[in-house]
């Protein structure tokens, strides 16, 4: 079993929904990255999503587009992604890291090489927004050769039909898009969520977590009572692009982040303990 | 490879996930992906439909002012000497550019779908005026993405769009040229895809489209290979068009491509010379790669980031191109080359000054090749040029360029 299957199952087990948060990799600074990511474990995360930078991020809202823009400006590409799992996991063996991106700097580097570099870091799931079913054969066939889980979204617009045609690839667990837009919109419809959830629940047993549209507490709570878990992106990249822009130090930026995933963890647990 | 086996080569593309060879195919987030699937089946069953194709071809004559001459350009071609030169004249459509024959037929998928609101990308401005013209006839609500930058340099035709009643938004992401307006039009429509039609203005983006522009453009060609026959009671020797996305290049290329004997030249923008690295020339000088819905040549560095291009024309300032030109590449049919922004600006004034047309400086850089190939042909040789634009909207660049204020 994967590493993020077992860290749902071990979940489920206890009651609780997993939190993901995800920071794009080399945001605000190259070297905040994998102290972020130590710091998002110890505030309550489960799975750690880490954004790949990409020159065109076509699915993202204009926080994260910026927070991609910032990291490329310091100079971050997918290898030093891959160079950040690994040091990340000198101190970390245990909880899952999800690399999220776009189809071409992983095509570039070649489906193959990519999936032995990202298996030696320690990756454990890959999620490119631009790669459907019907253009995955390629490089899930390298993924699942060395073990590493590919993560599906599923969207509002998805008919039943192709929901299936989704999870017969997917491993890992099945990201829900709770909107129709891009990361960081506002108009969030928990019951709307419910509802899809139940839809693909026909058609797989994974984990569903959902993502998009998710801020604080209060919107991880309504929409974990129907949900696996939560993912956090544009609220968590704006945290911290909010406390480097007023000149927050390192240990203050890591603070402001922490504190925020732990409220949302507690907004969770609140569920679980129901 | 006998002819019978080359046309089933051609009529074979793309297949049915959307591909031209390896190219093409539809690498978009999920939440488009029926969008699409619904676009292309109602594409399928629409372009075979008798009725359909009469009203295309009612707007193509009656709105558009189709079909275009194919001019023989006397004085240029004898002044450039060797073969004799015809000018396809798109930039006497309404609107001034080929843009609009693909976006009458876009508009009428539209109305056939019941969209209210349509978008559109666009890099000079001239597939924004296209749109936005075809949405004011059909009263649909129009918001054009433009990069800032070409916002700047292509200030009458944004104005344009503005008069004709669509709301032009600047784009101040990435390089703020095309590609960023591409990327800012896919975010749009992922938000509002239950009541908007995404008008794609090239041959690019993902399956359908690519086969569906091209569709709708290759009446250019259908049209000059007509024309030629009956003008000279032969076919040409060669055709040259200029080539961003390369859709008034697939255009005229189509249908002539079961033509073994006409030579074809893409023509792409050097910039400042191609060893310069500030050039827009994927298939001269880019890798296959992945963007904006497709696989295709592209301009990119190390890493599989997109690179920034330079053109003097903004309609040809793209990091991609048309999956069906990297297919038609790769299989030696087209041959495509470079011409560099002040050979396109030489061009532009000797057309201007020989001929009295003035074409758009994207037009300019098939002129300025069509130039050195017709040196190496003899007068009795042919050259079809595709004149895909009229070049008002340039006036500004030239004359900065030129250090003219007006």
């Amino acid at each position: 079993m994967s590493k993020i299957a077992g860290r749902f199952q071990q979940l489920a087990a206890q009651g609780r929904k997993a939190l993901i948060p995800y920071i794009v990799a080399g945001d605000p600074e190259m070297a905040l990255t994998v102290p972020l990511m130590h710091a998002l474990v110890a505030a309550g995360a489960d799975i750690i999503e880490l954004g790949v930078p990409f020159s065109d991020p076509m699915s993202e809202g204009p926080v994260i587009q910026k927070a991609h823009e910032r990291a490329l400006a310091n100079g971050a590409r997918l290898r030093d992604a891959l160079d950040m799992v690994q040091t990340f996991r000198e101190r970390d063996a245990d909880t899952p890291v999800l690399l999220m991106g776009y189809a071409n700097p992983v095509e570039h580097m070649g489906y193959g090489v990519f999936a032995d570099r990202a298996a030696e870091a320690g990756v454990d799931g890959l999620l490119t927004v631009d790669i459907p079913p019907e253009e995955v054969a390629g490089v899930n066939a390298e993924l699942h050769r060395v073990g590493m889980d590919n993560i599906f979204l599923v969207a509002p617009t998805t008919p039943s039909a192709r929901i299936k045609a989704i999870v017969d690839q997917a491993s890992g667990f099945i990201y829900y898009v709770a909107l129709k837009g891009v990361t960081g919109a506002g108009n969030l419809d928990a019951a709307d969520v419910a509802r899809h959830l139940a839809l693909i629940r026909e058609h797989t047993t994974l984990p569903l977590a959902v993502g998009f549209g998710i801020k604080d507490a209060a919107s991880a709570r309504l929409v974990g009572a129907s949900a696996d878990g939560v993912v956090v992106g544009s609220a968590l990249v704006a945290c911290v692009a909010r406390a480097a822009s007023e000149g927050v130090d390192h240990e203050g930026l890591v603070r402001a982040a922490s504190a925020l995933v732990a409220e949302i963890r507690a907004g969770l647990d609140s569920i679980a303990s129901r | 490879m006998t002819t019978e086996m080359t046309s089933r080569i051609f009529a074979s593309v793309p297949d049915a996930e959307g591909r031209f060879g390896v190219y093409g195919g539809k690498f978009v987030a999920e939440t488009l992906m029926s969008a699409l699937s619904e676009l292309e089946a109602l594409y399928r069953k629409l372009s075979q439909d008798a009725e359909f194709q009469r009203e295309l071809d009612e707007d193509l004559a009656h709105y558009v002012g189709r079909p275009s001459p194919l001019y023989e350009a006397r004085r240029w071609s004898d002044r450039v000497g060797g073969a004799r030169i015809y000018l396809k004249r798109e930039d006497l459509n309404h609107t001034g550019a080929h843009k609009v024959n693909n976006t009458v037929g876009q508009a009428l998928l539209a109305k056939h779908m019941g969209k209210r609101r349509v978008i559109a990308e666009t890099g000079a401005g001239q597939h924004g005026v296209a749109t936005a013209t075809i949405a004011a006839r059909l009263g649909l609500e129009c918001h054009v993405f433009m990069g800032e930058e070409d916002v700047r340099r292509q200030a009458l035709n944004v104005y344009r769009m503005k008069l004709l009643g669509a709301t032009v938004v600047p784009v101040t992401s990435g390089s703020r040229t095309l590609k960023d307006a591409m990327n800012e039009a896919m975010r749009d429509w992922v938000t509002n895809v239950d009541d908007t039609f995404y008008v794609i203005g090239t041959v690019a983006g993902p399956h359908p489209y690519p086969m569906l522009v091209r569709d709708f453009q290759c009446v250019i060609g259908r049209e000059a290979r007509a024309q030629s026959l009956a003008r000279t009671g032969r076919l040409p020797d060669a055709l040259v068009a200029c080539v961003g996305g390369g859709s008034n290049a697939i255009g005229l290329f189509h249908p002539f491509l079961e033509d073994e004997a006409v030579a074809m030249y893409g023509v792409e923008a050097g910039g400042h010379g191609v060893a310069s690295g500030e050039h827009a020339a994927p298939l001269s000088a880019g890798t296959p790669g992945i963007l904006h819905g497709n696989r295709t040549y592209l301009m990119q560095d190390e890493d599989g980031q997109i690179m920034h291009t330079h053109s003097v024309s903004a309609g040809l300032d793209y990091p991609g191109v048309g999956p069906e030109h990297s297919w038609l590449k790769d299989i030696g049919r087209v041959n495509y080359v470079t011409i560099n922004d002040d050979e396109a600006l030489r061009a532009f004034h000797d057309l201007t000054r020989t001929e009295g047309i003035m074409p758009a400086l994207e037009s300019a850089h098939a002129l300025a090749y069509a130039e050195k190939l017709a040196a190496t042909m003899t007068p009795e040789q042919h050259i079809i040029i595709n004149l895909s634009g009229r070049g008002d909207k340039d006036i500004h660049t030239v004359a900065d360029i030129d250090g003219t204020d007006f």
